[in-house]
């Protein structure tokens, strides 16, 4: 089959602090293939946006470090040391949507300027480019958005928008040089849920006319069995399940996975939900063998000892789990 | 709010400052326990001569009443005469005032630049040789007195090294130049004298540096800090994940949102320089209102002490005035959401 | 039970002492700082009994042994008189660190209370009132103001440090001003107005606790600055008068006899910079130990 869009092998990442290091990405095995909607789901502090980032390079170094693994974006390693290949990639290839817009944003500078700016660096020269060419790319690009009076947008500062609207600006941002993959970290999560709604539904149009790959990362199962075509549950630093959206909606394999399911209240009048027991694992010393074992139901001796590597079920689906490999 | 009405309403606040400002000092000079006019005449002088100053000085007459006297006359630039000089405390500030404003302003040239300039070129190798060596020296600038930076540098290249000339404006045998600005370097270049120009810029050098390096070091260490901080904003990963290229992130992107807790200081740093320069011109024989303005305190000469003060605070209120456009510039949050949005 | 909940909050603020500790003594920077102070400290406070010569602090000459250059028996000199230089110097690290204390001492507790008082009451007339009379303070430069105010009364240290604390209380106004008024806005200081508390007790028992990170950075800091000040008040003559060994004074003293007599400007110029570099160290540690963490 070709080569996946973008690969990573057992990626590790840990981060210095008060205390020792924080081992907070312990093997993450993640592959996309070029058209794919994926969903990256997991809770808050799994680890996702830490993947994410260190697949753009933007992690910030001390006192983040990769200790092992590679990651291939077309055949080429990214966690090559010599950043300048790398540029080639950010901002051509794969572009990023932040979780908060506003963060998202230079503050000081008028939207119009940033947007132009992505536009003349798109090409990597920056040259040879009119500025009012420049302008109506941007304008055009806004006009994407679905966002009024883009012209004067372009002359105001992010603090004069609303958050919806700085949404919207991000992902025109990311759209301009997002030629083959798409990663949205939780888009929409600071916003209000009906702008929420708007913003992935504009999120997939977009997506779908440019043939775009996009990586959703989001902890609201709502959203990822909607919008993905294939997901891969994250816990604790590591990928557990991964399979196509439908499959694993209807037969979960992983005792998260089913956890998660289960915790979702449901509107057929099912009753309170049910939560998983206990928390997630402290990343200072975190738990021996598989990182669920401590919280997991159906865990055997062998848990506590080994870590549970990503195997193949079936076509099209890897569990992390003792119960189905052996 | 527009520009114009927040020049207003910060000039209108000068004002009421500078009111305030006068009546303190006015308050505290005039309290002297001591009785001015007779230190001015001296111990042996007869009772009937001390008595004549003091109706002269008005000093037999209630404080407010002085004040009064004080203000019309000042608004009619007149600061009243000195005890000492017997001249016009005004034709006495005209004189030495800018030969002052010559040495603050090349200061905080110096001060302001070089500052943000180690400060960046520190945060951008943070934690590299090059660093660590601003970091100490930006650490030694800030705690070393200038009048021990004023003593070093005139021992070490006035003396030791001969390279640069250590005392007044000018080296004898050239002069001034007409006085249009006052400013010694400015109107040798409006009059096409350089060699006056250079001159005294040879002479500006040392003192200048001295009193800089307090609040250079100050600015490179707000402006390291303010950089390496913005570095790990989302803003900066964000760019950078465009394919914006990291020379237009540093120079454009990182450089103006960092640049405005260092500005915000100027102001501060720049009311410190002033302070010291009074001790820096003794050093350096420094023809300025500094040294007539110490003089006048050691002799507790009321009027030109009040008006030295006076001048000082218009200066400083001004050069903050002129930050505050600057920092209003740079971040347009503060005019736009109506207050300061950190 | 109440005996239970007090061993609790001692155990527990034991343990953020010790990973206070930690976190500070992992900058090196920080710990220089802390030990530089403690020497000087020692050095000051002991100082009858570790100087070498005592006796030169005060009234004493010896013109035999004037203007020697640094030797074993003075290591770091004698000045123009005779007197030793290190002694002094010992000596003058107790005016220092003296001036420091009394003037933080002065200007702490009213600026403090001041600026809680206009920030909780941000917009009334009480706030007006006290941040209009600050700004007019701040308009003037520092020292300047200092100077003024030392020239008006009769030369010595404690006039000196009048004149500084009277222009230094602004800037605690000023610190927290600005806390206090984005802190009264809190969940937590509402809770308080709401069930009744009085007024006292928000400014003290509320907002204050919020405050004293940064107030206790400021004050490490503040002691370097005021130290500085003091030492060019003493060095044209406002301060501490001779033949007390106050470092500027000093410094003062041995200008006119550079180059070839250094040693007399030069110790002492030494000496103020590393008791300000010591607070200036200090105060940063603190600053990051007490900064908000992020990982």
């Amino acid at each position: 089959m070709a080569t996946p869009l973008l690969e990573i092998k057992d990626l590790h990442v840990s981060f210095q602090v008060y205390g020792g290091a924080l081992k907070v990405l312990n093997g993450v095995n993640f592959t996309i293939w070029k058209g794919e909607k994926v969903g990256l789901v997991g809770e808050t502090g799994c680890g996702k946006t830490t993947t994410m980032r260190s697949v753009m390079r933007i992690l910030p170094i001390p006192p983040g470090q990769v200790s092992r693994g590679e990651i291939y974006f077309k055949g080429q390693n990214l966690l090559d040391v010599n950043l300048n290949k790398v540029k080639g990639v950010r901002g051509k290839g794969i572009s990023m949507i932040f979780q908060d817009p506003t963060a998202a944003l230079n503050p000081v500078f008028t939207i119009g300027e940033q947007l132009v700016d992505v536009i003349k660096y798109f090409k990597d020269r920056g040259k040879g480019r009119s500025r009012d060419k420049m302008r109506n790319r941007a304008v055009s690009a806004l006009k994407d958005m679905h966002m009024p009076d883009p012209e004067r947008i372009l002359e105001n500062y992010p603090i004069q928008l609303s958050g919806g609207m700085r949404q919207r600006v991000c992902i025109s941002m990311a759209l301009i040089t997002a030629r083959e993959l798409l990663i949205a970290d939780e888009p929409g999560t600071s916003l209000d849920v009906t702008i929420q709604d708007q913003i992935l539904q504009l999120l997939r149009e977009l997506v779908e006319e440019k043939h775009t790959s996009s990586i959703f990362i989001t902890h609201t199962l709502g959203v990822v069995r909607e919008w993905t075509d294939r997901v891969y549950v994250m816990y604790a630093g590591s990928i557990v399940e991964n399979a196509k959206t439908r499959d694993l909606f209807s037969h979960p394999l992983h005792p998260y996975t089913r956890g998660l399911m289960t915790a979702v209240p449901k509107l057929t009048g099912e009753g309170i939900a049910e939560g998983i027991k206990g928390r997630i694992p402290d990343y200072l010393n975190p738990p021996p063998g598989c990182r669920f074992h401590p919280r997991c139901e159906s865990r055997m001796p062998l848990c506590s000892r080994e870590r549970p590597p990503l195997l193949p079920v079936d076509d099209n689906r890897e569990v992390a789990c003792f119960l189905y490999s052996r | 709010m527009r520009l114009h009405i927040f020049i207003l309403k910060r000039l209108g606040y000068s004002v009421f400052v500078l009111i305030g400002l006068s009546i303190i000092i006015f308050a505290i000079t005039r309290a002297m326990p001591s009785d001015p006019a007779r230190l001015a005449l001296g111990g042996r002088a007869p009772d009937w001569a001390v008595q004549r100053l003091r109706e002269h000085m008005r000093l037999d007459q209630p404080l407010y009443a002085q004040y009064l006297y004080w203000v019309r006359d000042a608004l009619h630039g007149d600061f009243g005469e000195s005890l000492f000089t017997r001249r016009a405390v005004a034709s006495d500030l005209r004189d030495f005032f800018p030969a002052t404003m010559e040495l603050a302003l090349f200061s905080g040239i110096i001060m302001a630049f070089f500052g943000i300039l180690l400060g960046a070129i520190s945060a951008q190798y943070s934690n590299r040789w090059v660093d660590n060596l601003v970091r100490m020296v930006s650490y030694v600038g800030v705690v070393t007195p200038s009048f021990v930076f004023a003593i070093l540098f005139l021992l070490l290249f006035g003396y030791v090294l001969k390279l640069l000339p250590t005392i007044g404006r000018l080296s004898p045998g050239l002069s001034y130049p007409p006085t249009i600005t006052g400013l010694i370097t400015i109107d040798g270049l409006i009059t096409g004298n350089f060699a006056v120009v250079f001159n005294g810029l040879k002479h500006l050098i040392l003192p200048g540096l001295a009193l800089a390096m307090a609040g250079l070091s100050q600015e490179a260490r707000i402006t390291r800090s303010s950089m390496i901080e913005n570095l790990q904003k989302d803003y900066i990963a964000s760019e950078r994940a465009q394919g914006i290229p990291e020379r237009v992130i540093n120079l454009k992107y990182l450089l103006k949102p960092s640049l405005i807790p260092t500005v915000s200081i100027l102001g501060l740093d720049f009311a410190a320089l002033l302070g010291n320069a009074f001790l820096v011109e003794l050093i350096f024989n420094w023809p300025g209102i500094s040294r007539y303005g110490m003089n006048a305190m050691l002799r507790k000469d009321l009027n030109a002490i009040t008006a030295v003060i006076m001048i000082l605070g218009v200066v400083f209120l001004t050069v903050n005035i002129i930050v505050d456009i600057i920092v209003v510039y740079l971040d347009p949050r503060i005019r736009l959401a109506g207050g300061r949005g950190k | 039970m109440h005996s239970d909940l007090s061993i609790q909050r001692l155990s527990r603020t034991w343990e953020e002492l010790r990973k206070g500790w930690y976190k500070f003594s992992r900058n090196s920077l920080s710990v220089i700082g802390l030990s530089t102070i403690l020497l000087v400290l020692f050095l000051a406070i002991f100082a009858p009994y570790v100087a070498p010569y005592p006796e030169h602090a005060g009234r004493f000459v010896n013109f035999a042994e004037a203007s020697l250059p640094p030797s074993m028996a003075h290591p770091f000199g004698t000045d123009v008189v005779g007197r030793d230089i290190l002694s002094r110097i010992f000596f003058g690290f107790r005016f220092s660190l003296l001036m420091g204390v009394v003037v933080l001492t002065l200007v702490v507790p009213p600026g403090v209370i001041l600026g809680l008082t206009a920030g909780y009451f941000k917009d009334r007339w009480i706030d007006t009132v006290i941040m209009r009379t600050t700004d007019i303070f701040v308009a003037i430069p520092p020292l300047v103001l200092a100077l003024a105010i030392c020239s008006v009364l009769t030369p010595n240290l404690f006039n000196a440090m009048m004149a500084v604390s009277l222009m230094w209380w602004p800037w605690y106004t000023r610190l927290v001003y600005g806390l206090s008024s984005s802190l009264r806005q809190e969940f937590f200081v509402q809770a308080a107005e709401v069930t009744g508390a009085g007024k006292i007790h928000i400014l003290f028992k509320e907002i204050l606790p919020n405050c004293l990170s940064p107030i206790f950075t400021k004050m490490s800091l503040d002691m370097g600055w005021v130290i500085l000040i003091g030492s060019a008040l003493s060095f044209v003559g406002l301060g501490l008068q001779p033949p007390k060994p106050g470092l500027g004074t000093m410094v003062a003293d041995g200008a006119k006899y550079m180059p070839d007599q250094w040693w007399i400007t030069v110790f002492p110029a030494f000496a103020i910079m590393v008791v300000v570099l010591g607070f200036n160290l200090l105060g940063d540690g603190l600053r990051d130990l007490l900064a908000v963490e992020e990982v």
